[in-house]
């Protein structure tokens, strides 16, 4: 004991103790990883479900065993859904037209909000805050007074764009061209000025200006931008469904509903397949641009 | 190579007026600096001669040609920025060769362009390097590499130092200077550093709310300033002004700063002043080197008087004194050994063949 006293005193006292700031910083790190844990749940059993469902027969699915655990495993869903043509035409119906769109989508969106952020014109402010507004109707409201608007187009023009998929081509971008636009102004706005200046002094012109030093530059903003226009244009229902009717048409989330549900038959094992299948390529894209899609979306949000 | 000349410029913003008609001539190969406090007009100047910034009135010349309407590229200039204004994605030899890629330049030719300017600025094993991984001191070479490839008739500096640490921007300052006399560019460069414009410029260019305060070589503006502004903005520590009047004591002119203190004027001053009012108020203006310990032996001009001091500042070379005169502070600079002490008393001298005397109405120097 007397010993003890005796080293307590020789060493320098020391408050070995963490400091009341890092015990809040633990607590709070605690509760963060709670509730990100329960989000993390919440958001993962549905995709769970789906994948132990599609590896089930029709007959299983029915059966009032336990749903969390598949007997009977099987891929007969996948090689009926893969060897069927025309779940492959909503694929592919689907692939185009988001490729068209996310590069229509780029086509507009870049170049005009390198102009309201940049050339500065009359009007400039008030237009790029009616850019942004326009994102925020909804498409709820505007699907009708566009059908008759492309069926009035028909009556006129002879031109038949109801019941095309090239038709999304036309509406998917005015959801995707002012959300991009708003993203990509903002970005553009957190270039300096100076450099926009050195390349007009270096003798380059607007054109020259956007596409060798901005686009360059803000790139993991346009990656961001793409990727939304992507999830945009491949997750899209209700356009879709009303715009497109026959099945050579449509698209894979309209395609699914309209012909994997029979009347009151619904095929479980295929919707969810389809289902999985479906969502494959957005998860591969953000599992390879995670980082683009972060940093583009804080960088427009904090300096936009 | 060119020079510049600006006729009655004027820039209006709405109805605030940055720029109210100014005239300067730049001969070829000069270096200009324009310098004044922030807001006085000088960057919003040299931008309008980049042809960043369109002139309300006035002419601009460069080369003799009018360029009030030719866009920045087809003026030949090229401009170094406060922030540099890097290519972040361009590997320095990218950046400075940007410009000259632009214009389709035979590869070949770029190269040696590129090369010979890193080798001037001494970057040469950092061309394949990104922005990002250079020091600012380095960032800033790059930016005048760029500049001199061009080899344009113009070079334009908008605050080129005022990012860098102040050692950096010494040794900075003495690279503009040789770059200078190695390229022979015609240059304007903005400051608000009277000792950067001081050290660099041939010729300075004092502005003041959109004004030409003065024009002349830096030691002319020293010497000899034309105004309170450019008397008190030129040297450092500043001039210091003293209030008095003139004042005739038996037959002689005098300078009466207070009641007790009154200073016989050297014969060429008084010459001079003679014919002053002598109840003007005006200004007596001083620089601190012209406030010094009282020597032994009294020189013609030189006079002295006491003051005891408020605050000393030893700088190793020389100490600076702080003392009040009529409720004003007046800076001095002694020898360290002059026995200078806070809160002591000393016996000063100021040079009066070195004073200015200012109109207190009008800041005019007389």
């Amino acid at each position: 004991m007397a010993s003890t006293i005796v080293i307590d005193k020789a060493a320098p006292t020391r408050n070995v103790k963490y400091g009341s700031m890092s015990r809040d910083r633990t607590w709070a790190l605690r509760w963060s990883y709670f509730f990100l844990g329960l989000f993390a749940i919440f958001s993962l059993v549905p995709p769970l479900y789906m994948l132990i469902t599609s590896l089930k027969g029709s007959a299983e699915i029915s059966a009032a065993t336990n749903p969390w655990w598949v007997f009977h495993p099987t891929l007969s869903n996948y090689i009926e859904l893969l060897t069927s043509n025309q779940y492959l035409r909503f694929f592919l119906n689907s692939a185009m037209v988001s490729v068209f769109v996310v590069t229509i989508t780029m086509l507009i969106s870049v170049p005009a909000a390198f102009a309201l952020a940049r050339m500065r014109f009359w009007g400039s402010a008030t237009l790029a805050t009616g850019v942004f507004l326009t994102y925020l109707i909804p498409d709820s409201l505007l699907f009708i007074p566009l059908f008759k608007m492309f069926a009035v187009i028909g009556d006129w023009t002879g031109i038949q764009l109801i019941n095309r998929w090239y038709v999304l081509l036309f509406i998917y971008p005015t959801l995707t061209v002012p959300f991009c636009t708003w993203i990509m102004i903002g970005y553009f706005a957190s270039i300096p000025k100076e450099l926009d200046e050195a390349a007009i002094i270096d003798g380059a012109s607007w054109f020259q200006t956007l596409t060798r030093i901005f686009i360059p530059v803000a790139l993991p903003g346009l990656i961001a931008a793409t990727i939304f226009a992507f999830t945009q244009s491949w997750a899209q229902f209700l356009y879709p469904l009303v715009f497109t009717t026959s099945t050579d048409q449509q698209v894979l989330p309209v395609g699914i509903i309209t012909t994997l549900i029979k009347g009151d038959v619904f095929n479980w094992g295929q919707i969810m397949t389809g289902a999985l299948l479906g969502a494959a390529p957005p998860l591969i894209i953000y599992a390879f641009l995670m980082d683009y899609y972060i940093a583009g979306l804080t960088a427009g949000a904090t300096k936009g | 190579m060119a020079d510049v000349t600006l006729r009655k410029v004027i820039k209006r913003y709405d109805d605030v007026e940055a720029v109210r008609g100014i005239d300067l001539d730049i001969a070829d190969h000069e270096f200009v600096v324009l310098v004044g406090p922030s807001g006085c007009g000088k960057s919003t100047t040299l931008r309008m001669i980049a042809g960043l910034e369109d002139i309300t009135d006035g002419d601009i010349m460069i080369g003799g040609d009018v360029v009030n309407d030719v866009p920045p590229k087809d003026r030949d200039i090229a401009m170094v920025f406060q922030n540099y204004a890097l290519y972040p994605h361009m590997t320095v030899a990218e950046n400075m060769s940007f410009g000259l890629r632009l214009k389709h330049y035979p590869k070949a030719e770029i190269k040696t362009r590129v090369d010979e300017a890193a080798r001037m600025l001494d970057i040469v094993e950092l061309v394949d390097r990104k922005p990002k991984q250079l020091s600012g001191g380095q960032r800033q070479r790059v930016a005048m590499g760029r500049a001199i490839v061009r080899n344009p008739k113009v070079f334009l500096f908008d605050e080129p130092l005022s990012n860098l640490d102040a050692k950096l921007r010494v040794q900075m300052r003495i690279e503009i200077k040789k770059v200078h006399q190695k390229v022979r560019t015609t240059t304007v460069y903005v400051t608000h550093d009277q000792v950067e414009a001081m050290t660099l410029a041939d010729r300075v260019v004092v502005m003041n709310h959109g004004r030409i305060e003065q024009i002349g070589t830096p030691n002319d503006l020293y010497h000899n300033p034309a105004t309170r502004f450019v008397a008190g903005f030129i040297g450092s520590p500043a001039m210091n002004f003293l209030p008095c009047r003139l004042e005739d004591v038996a037959g002689q002119l005098h300078i009466r700063l207070t009641d007790r203190i009154a200073f016989p004027l050297p014969p060429a001053r008084a010459a001079r002043y003679h014919g002053l009012a002598r109840n003007e108020k005006l200004l007596l203006g001083l620089r601190p080197e012209h406030i010094t310990e009282a020597k032994v032996h009294p020189e013609p001009g030189i006079e002295p008087f006491d003051a005891v001091l408020d605050v000393t500042e030893p700088m190793g070379m020389e100490t600076l004194i702080y003392f009040t005169l009529e409720g004003a502070q007046v800076c001095g600079r002694v020898n360290p050994n002059a026995g200078a002490r806070d809160g002591g008393p000393l016996r000063l001298a100021v040079d009066l063949n070195n004073m200015h005397l200012l109109n207190e109405a009008t800041g005019a120097v007389i």
